[in-house]
């Protein structure tokens, strides 16, 4: 047998994009240049520019201000009195992995044979052709993370925009984050105890490591057992040594310290997930410079969080720390601004608000150089509104991924058409 | 006054969509006086105006820089020229909204209590067998769930509490108003009739599918028939035994008297159902049996049958955003309840969870501007009732409450801006004009025992 135990090729999907690797995104595939003006323009990188213009040119933005030539060949799209901003991430999702929630055949976001699955990327279960993905965009959410789901160490997130035929032509960066847990759901997973939890995690991250050190040793089988085996321990390597976001979900204030404590031990990149009890520890938080990814509208109490509160967004920004507001829910991806909204309602600055849709999750996934703001150079995913995007009343009226206008079609639209009179037509029109 | 059984049963099966008739006629297999009565009492409060505030009545009115006189647990006076009643308390409404205090035609607050381990489970009775008509759901009911001063900080005012959706028949629901107490006989609405909820298909089916049967939609629609004959054998027995018919007393059966009042139209029909084509069954059941639908629950696809759910005078409980988490789920749009409205049907935006319950008002709010924008013509009257008079109709309380007119319950709600915008919070909440809720004032704010020991602020 010449091959070694550890195994040497990388996966395809992982090869797609390298960790670290300068982003390389499909432009559309028609070329084109437009001029988007007249509207408020939220850059979120800067400052709001009234009356302002932005032009893209082949999928990125070429210009933004107040005071810009528009190109004669481009196509103009007049915003006055719309509201200009970045394309919003849904930070959490599984968009593209499930479609119908009951419906196992139709659910590829989990590895359920086991518990410590970090080899496992989701990007090949990734479904283009998901309904979900023209309901969620037409509401102004271009790009998304999505996530696996269970376990200790569930696997690896992608990072996608919400277009495209194919996965190729989709993501964005594979593997984008490492996602594991050390709240109530870990539990199971580790024979019951948060502590074991712990311990068990220590002993993945030190295997990892040990792994890396000996790889001769481990060839040579000259290495003890290790805590999972080695295929999974090298597809973790990355998110031990700080290379790939780690994003942890803990939501009692000691689940958050765990995870900060870990961080801490091991340089982790961490992002922390849910943190409904954050509050409580928000200076703790804010000197660790990690990032937190919550839902603002949780506040039922749990065991996993007895005292979640609504403003919780509104305290932790106040303490310094940097919040993403995410959605846990695919099919409700779409409301997250009016997550947003509420959680202005409970006093989170909307600047802020607008930034953690938007900028904190690119900077937290490290594609802030490329995505997050209306920045010259950045990819074109910009939308506009009929008003204020988190209000209730207000429409995305144009949604540009990577610098094309997409259809504002969705089979939910199609819904609409067919029953609006009744007794409907079951031929096409 | 006592009218005889027998007139009851025949008079209403007469009528294929009686209203429920008053909880407290006697029934022939009742005792003199209902069990489980409601003990509820209204806190004396002083009189309240509440002045230069725009007033949404739910009656048709939206009111700017108007005023509302409420005392005794009665609304007194609304409008733009409103008395001062001596010694009442004046609060200046400017930029403040006024509404109807919020009810929710679904919930499961109290059965389904936070902190949702195994021990608060109490909303399902399952999976023992698919007709469970037997069980009160207020027999579950934990009034110290934590979940509902979370509610109340949402404006809502009265739930109507179901069981859960595995059986065909889950059994009878309670329809409470939310205010602390420590037994839910203190919570219980006055006066309001009960409700029986019953569930179409998928969820008997996968949670009977295995054990017995229903396995099928027919199989659903095989149980209900089956129950329902059994039930009217059942009310027949009794009057021959009350007409003297016949010596033979009948034992008594929680669930078949539950059908057998349903019958009788003194309980309503609360029916959580998805698809149009099951709810057209439904409809058809309810034909063949001679009651009353009063509201299907969850109804994705009423939009479908909007017509016929306006001839049928059902009423039809949905969510505006939810979908997709099932197969029946997944034809979810925005505008339901904007179609629905348009073909004459009566339309209630519900919650059927802890946390949307907290936010009614945005619900109706996404409803009704995605109708608006897809030019169907509904108005924020319209949007308004989906979450107050509607839902009072399908609690049948709509005479009592569910919308700011003099005489009606002073069920009001006060809201810092306009409650359709995201912005915009309940400050005071009013139930039988009692302020159970100030967001201003924490003295105003009531808490749980759970809350008891947890980290504040």
């Amino acid at each position: 047998m010449t091959a070694t135990p550890m195994r040497t090729h990388r996966r395809t999907t992982v090869a797609i994009l390298a960790v670290g690797a300068a982003l390389v995104i499909a432009p559309p595939a028609r070329a084109q240049t437009v001029a988007i003006t007249g509207g408020t323009v939220f850059t979120v990188s800067g400052e709001r520019i009234e009356h302002g213009t932005v032009v893209i040119v082949d999928g990125r933005i070429r210009a933004v201000g107040s005071d810009i030539v528009v190109p004669e060949d481009a196509e103009r799209i007049d915003a006055t009195g719309k509201w200009v901003t970045p394309g919003f991430v849904a930070f959490g999702t599984q968009l593209g992995l499930v479609e119908i929630g009951s419906v196992g055949e139709t659910n590829e976001g989990s590895r359920s044979d086991d518990a410590v699955t970090p080899s496992f990327n989701v990007l090949e279960g990734i479904n283009p052709a998901s309904q979900l993905i023209p309901v969620t965009r037409i509401d102004g959410t271009t790009t998304a993370l999505s996530v696996p789901g269970g376990g200790l160490v569930s696997g690896q997130a992608v990072l996608i925009d919400l277009a495209g035929d194919d996965i190729e032509t989709m993501v964005i960066r594979s593997p984008a984050a490492m996602v594991g847990s050390v709240n109530r759901d870990a539990k199971s997973s580790a024979g019951g105890s948060r502590a074991a939890v712990m311990d068990r995690l220590r002993r993945l991250f030190d295997d990892a490591m040990e792994l890396d050190e000996r790889r001769g040793d481990f060839a040579r089988r000259q290495m003890q057992d290790l805590a999972a085996p080695a295929d999974e321990l090298e597809a973790l390597l990355p998110a031990v040594r700080g290379e790939l976001p780690f994003l942890i979900t803990a939501n009692r204030r000691s689940d958050i310290a765990n995870a900060l404590r870990l961080a801490a031990e091991y340089e982790l990149d961490l992002v922390l997930v849910g943190a409904h009890e954050g509050w409580q520890v928000a200076e703790a938080i804010a000197v660790a410079g990690v990032p937190v990814a919550l839902y603002p509208l949780t506040d039922v109490p749990t065991y996993d969080a007895p005292s979640a509160r609504l403003d919780n967004a509104a305290l932790l920004t106040a303490a310094g720390v940097r919040v993403i507001i995410a959605t846990g829910d695919s099919h409700g991806a779409r409301e997250v601004r009016h997550a947003a909204g509420n959680a202005v309602a409970y006093g989170m600055p909307w600047e802020t608000a607008l930034r953690a849709l938007t900028l904190e999750p690119a900077m937290a996934l490290g594609i802030d150089g490329d995505y997050g703001s209306i920045t010259e150079g950045k990819v074109a995913n910009v939308v506009v509104w009929s008003g204020d995007p988190f209000e209730l009343s207000t429409v995305a009226e144009h949604v540009f991924i990577r610098g094309a206008l997409v259809s504002m079609e969705s089979r939910q639209r199609q819904l609409l058409e067919r029953y609006r009179t009744l007794p409907p037509s079951y031929f096409r029109p | 006054m006592q009218r005889r059984p027998t007139v009851i049963i025949s008079a209403v099966l007469l009528t294929l969509a009686a209203a429920p008739a008053a909880a407290q006629d006697r029934l022939p297999w009742g005792p003199e006086s209902p069990p489980y009565a409601s003990t509820y009492q209204r806190r004396h409060y002083p009189t309240v105006v509440i002045r230069n505030a725009t007033i949404l009545t739910a009656a048709g009115d939206e009111i700017p820089n108007g005023s509302i006189a409420f005392g005794d647990g009665k609304i007194l006076a609304v409008g733009t020229a409103v008395d001062e009643p001596h010694g009442a308390l004046v609060i200046d409404g400017t930029g403040k909204f006024v509404t109807p205090g919020v009810i929710d035609s679904h919930s499961h607050l109290g059965v389904y209590a936070a902190p949702a381990t195994d021990a608060e489970s109490d909303g399902n009775e399952y999976p023992v067998k698919a007709n469970t008509a037997y069980v009160w759901a207020e027999h579950s009911v934990w009034p110290q769930d934590p979940q509902i001063p979370l509610a109340v900080a949402g404006g809502v005012t009265t739930i109507q509490v179901l069981p859960g959706s595995a059986n065909l028949f889950g059994g009878r629901s309670v329809t409470l108003k939310l205010v602390p107490g420590r037994s839910v006989q203190e919570m219980k609405f006055p006066g309001a009739p009960y409700g029986l909820k019953m569930a179409c298909g998928e969820n008997p089916k996968r949670v009977y599918g295995g054990r017995g049967g229903p396995a099928t939609r027919m199989g659903n629609m095989a149980g209900y028939r089956t129950a329902f004959l059994e039930a009217r054998a059942y009310a027949e027995d009794w009057r021959a035994y009350a007409d003297k018919d016949s010596k033979e007393k009948p034992d008594r059966d929680l669930g078949k008297e539950t059908l057998a009042e349903v019958l009788m139209g003194a309980i309503a029909v609360q029916n959580h159902c998805y698809r149009a084509d099951e709810m057209l069954q439904m409809l058809d059941l309810a034909r063949e049996f001679g009651f009353g639908i009063r509201s299907f629950h969850h109804a994705i696809e009423a939009y479908k049958i909007a017509d016929r759910l306006a001839a049928a005078g059902a009423a039809a409980s949905v969510w505006a955003g939810w979908w997709g988490f099932k197969e029946e789920a997944m034809d979810g749009i925005y505008e339901n309840a904007a179609l629905v409205t348009q073909a004459g049907a009566r339309a209630v935006l519900h919650s059927d969870s802890e946390d949307d319950i907290q936010r009614l008002n945005q619900w109706a709010a996404k409803a009704m501007y995605a109708g608006q924008q897809a030019g169907i013509p509904v108005t924020r009257n319209d949007a308004i009732r989906w979450i107050t008079a509607n839902p009072a109709w399908v609690l049948g309380i709509d005479t009592v409450t569910g919308t700011l007119e003099p005489g009606k319950m002073a069920d009001v709600v006060v809201w810092s801006g306009d409650p359709f915008s995201v912005y915009a919070r309940a400050e005071q909440v009013y139930n039988d004009g009692w302020l159970v809720y100030d967001r201003h004032d924490p003295a105003r704010q009531f808490t749980t025992d759970f809350e008891l020991g947890q980290v504040t602020r």
